[in-house]
């Protein structure tokens, strides 16, 4: 929603940086040449990327296109279970291999010429190999084993398939690391069941989402519908886990009290507004089902997927770059296969606070398209990223940009810059 | 009788989105039954019988709520939608009221002036009459599966 196009001047991007993780350079959000590069260290690189849930994909030929980064990817059950995944391209000129969203396959046929490939993206057939009557066909020397989509290795934690394009990428666990991982059956420990997708076109950079979900500090300050209801402030209990190199974060906000909430009159916050209440406020009723108090966990994997818990709301987001100033955001809401039709009614209700109108996410909606304006002028000015420090360890509070810091320390390694 | 109840199915939404359309949010609950459904969703998950919305109201007290966080707690730029409904489908009378079928068109203009067709699809309603008619449920399907940055005021 721009007031106009913004189409910064990049044939001079200054693609200067100074050193560490407090700083980051407003070209990183504009430069072309940086989002190709992206794909290809980062997207395609030794990282791991949520492709879907193991639920969208129960049967042998169940399958489910996605993309990482600029890549489309086909990610489809095989047999005895095995998942496959790779490239949706065809390996004769390029064409999709398959062009829904979703399907079941005995095998993929691409539509162009009738190339065909089986479930785990060999390439098994080529019309008219031999020619018509003796006549056409490929040359003897052609051999369909030689030709195929680049695939991916597959992995799974807590029903959410990933999916690495980097052969020398580490395990998912190891990627993932083990205090993150934890973080991550804590939510995802049952069987899922998907009970809505959307997808929302953001007007910004993908690394500004990227920021705002590790971005701790913002959420009781741009967010008042938390704040006043007291979903989550800082004076609640929580603090943020931070992977060894960075990578990924998991943000925790604990139901009770620490500090009394005089420090945000203090600080004389917009955001504090004690005449708001609600005429429904049922619709905040949670239960706790993870055995613990946290009431709001964030769990954002480097590069591009998000794990939600906001009380009983429960979601995996994913965002795909569309050049420099737009991303997709790919919301998939869950609930579990065993819940009671009041639990499922609560999600339903608690959606509310997160998607394309929620409550809470709205103005994430929109403030990453606030800063790729608000920069347009600026590719060779810096942002700052102090609050908590100038490094990139786990923390005790939320009043933090350690998290941001984290996803620049990891960024900066992968592309090398 | 049908011709009668189409022309008060067609005022009803020509007053509902005179309401949105000019800002005048306050009354948009008041179209609603106490105990009422409105969702906001999308033919893809309407088809595979998908529950979530991105807006999931089961109570008139939500709608309010929903305007008073959009007036007191939620930040977005300025802007404000014009809805064109279509003639409704009459699909049926039962216990539970009328229910048919709408198709709207809903354009966003932004207060750089650009406009943009934001949303287009059909409403799914149940209406209870008694001697006004208000909406026991309305379900907003939207053709695409796809927002454009957010959704903040109803459609």
């Amino acid at each position: 929603m721009p007031d106009t196009n913004v189409s910064p001047d990049t044939s001079a991007m200054p693609q200067s940086w100074p050193a560490g993780i407090s700083r980051v350079p407003f070209w990183l959000y504009q430069d072309p040449e940086i989002l190709r590069a992206e794909q290809r260290k980062i997207f395609e690189g030794p990282a791991w990327h949520f492709l879907c849930l193991e639920v969208e994909i129960e049967n042998t030929g169940d399958y489910r296109t996605t993309a990482v980064g600029d890549m489309p990817v086909i990610v489809v059950r095989g047999e005895n279970g095995a998942i496959h995944a790779f490239e949706n391209r065809c390996a004769h000129r390029g064409a999709l291999i398959a062009f829904a969203n979703r399907g079941t396959v005995k095998d993929f046929t691409c539509v162009y010429h009738a190339w065909r490939y089986d479930l785990k993206g060999n390439l098994c057939s080529v019309a008219f190999q031999r020619g018509v009557a003796g006549k056409g066909g490929m040359p003897e020397d052609f051999r369909v084993e030689d030709h195929g989509p680049r695939k991916l290795r597959a992995e799974t934690i807590g029903g959410l398939v990933f999916g690495t394009v980097d052969p020398a990428a580490p395990s998912l666990e190891d990627y993932l690391t083990p205090p993150i991982a934890a973080k991550i059956r804590r939510v995802f420990n049952r069987k899922l069941e998907v009970i809505g997708r959307f997808t929302q076109t953001l007007p910004n950079n993908w690394k500004l989402y990227a920021e705002n979900i590790r971005d701790t500090y913002h959420a009781s300050l741009l967010h008042l519908f938390f704040t006043t209801f007291r979903i989550t402030r800082f004076n609640q209990a929580g603090g943020v886990t931070i992977s060894e190199d960075g990578a990924h974060h998991a943000s925790a906000t604990i139901g009770r009290m620490e500090a009394s909430d005089d420090v945000y009159k203090q600080q004389n916050i917009r955001s504090d507004d004690d005449e708001f209440r609600l005429n429904d406020p049922s619709f905040l009723d949670a239960v706790a089902e993870f055995g613990d108090d946290i009431q709001l966990q964030n769990v954002a994997l480097f590069p591009a997927t998000m794990l939600q818990q906001l009380h009983n709301s429960i979601a995996v987001r994913q965002t795909v770059p569309r050049g420099t100033d737009s991303m997709d955001l790919n919301w998939t809401f869950v609930g579990f296969a065993d819940d009671t039709p009041d639990m499922r009614r609560r999600r339903l209700r608690q959606g509310n606070l997160a998607g394309p109108a929620g409550f809470v996410s709205m103005e994430d909606g929109c403030i990453g398209g606030f800063v790729q304006r608000g920069v347009a002028a600026a590719s060779g000015e810096n942002g700052v990223v102090e609050m908590g420090g100038r490094d990139a360890t786990s923390m005790a509070t939320r009043a933090t940009e350690a998290s941001v810091r984290g996803f620049w320390k990891a960024y900066r390694g992968l592309m090398g810059i | 009788m049908s011709a009668e109840l189409l022309f008060r199915l067609s005022a009803l939404n020509t007053a509902y989105a005179a309401a949105i359309d000019s800002d005048r949010l306050e009354v948009w609950p008041d179209f609603f039954v106490e105990d009422c459904l409105y969702k906001v969703t999308t033919a893809a998950n309407h088809a595979d019988g998908l529950a979530a919305g991105v807006i999931y109201a089961d109570s008139r007290g939500m709608l309010m709520d929903r305007i008073a966080a959009l007036r007191k707690a939620n930040i977005y730029e300025p802007q404000a939608y014009r809805h064109l409904i279509g003639m409704p489908s009459i699909l049926g009378h039962d216990a539970a009221g009328i229910h048919c079928e709408t198709p709207f068109f809903v354009a966003r203009i932004m207060r750089d002036g650009a406009t943009t067709l934001f949303a287009t699809g059909r409403y799914l309603d149940c209406l209870r009459d008694d001697g006004a008619l208000r909406f026991v449920e309305r379900i907003v399907v939207c053709d695409s599966s796809r927002f454009d940055t957010l959704l903040a005021i109803p459609l």
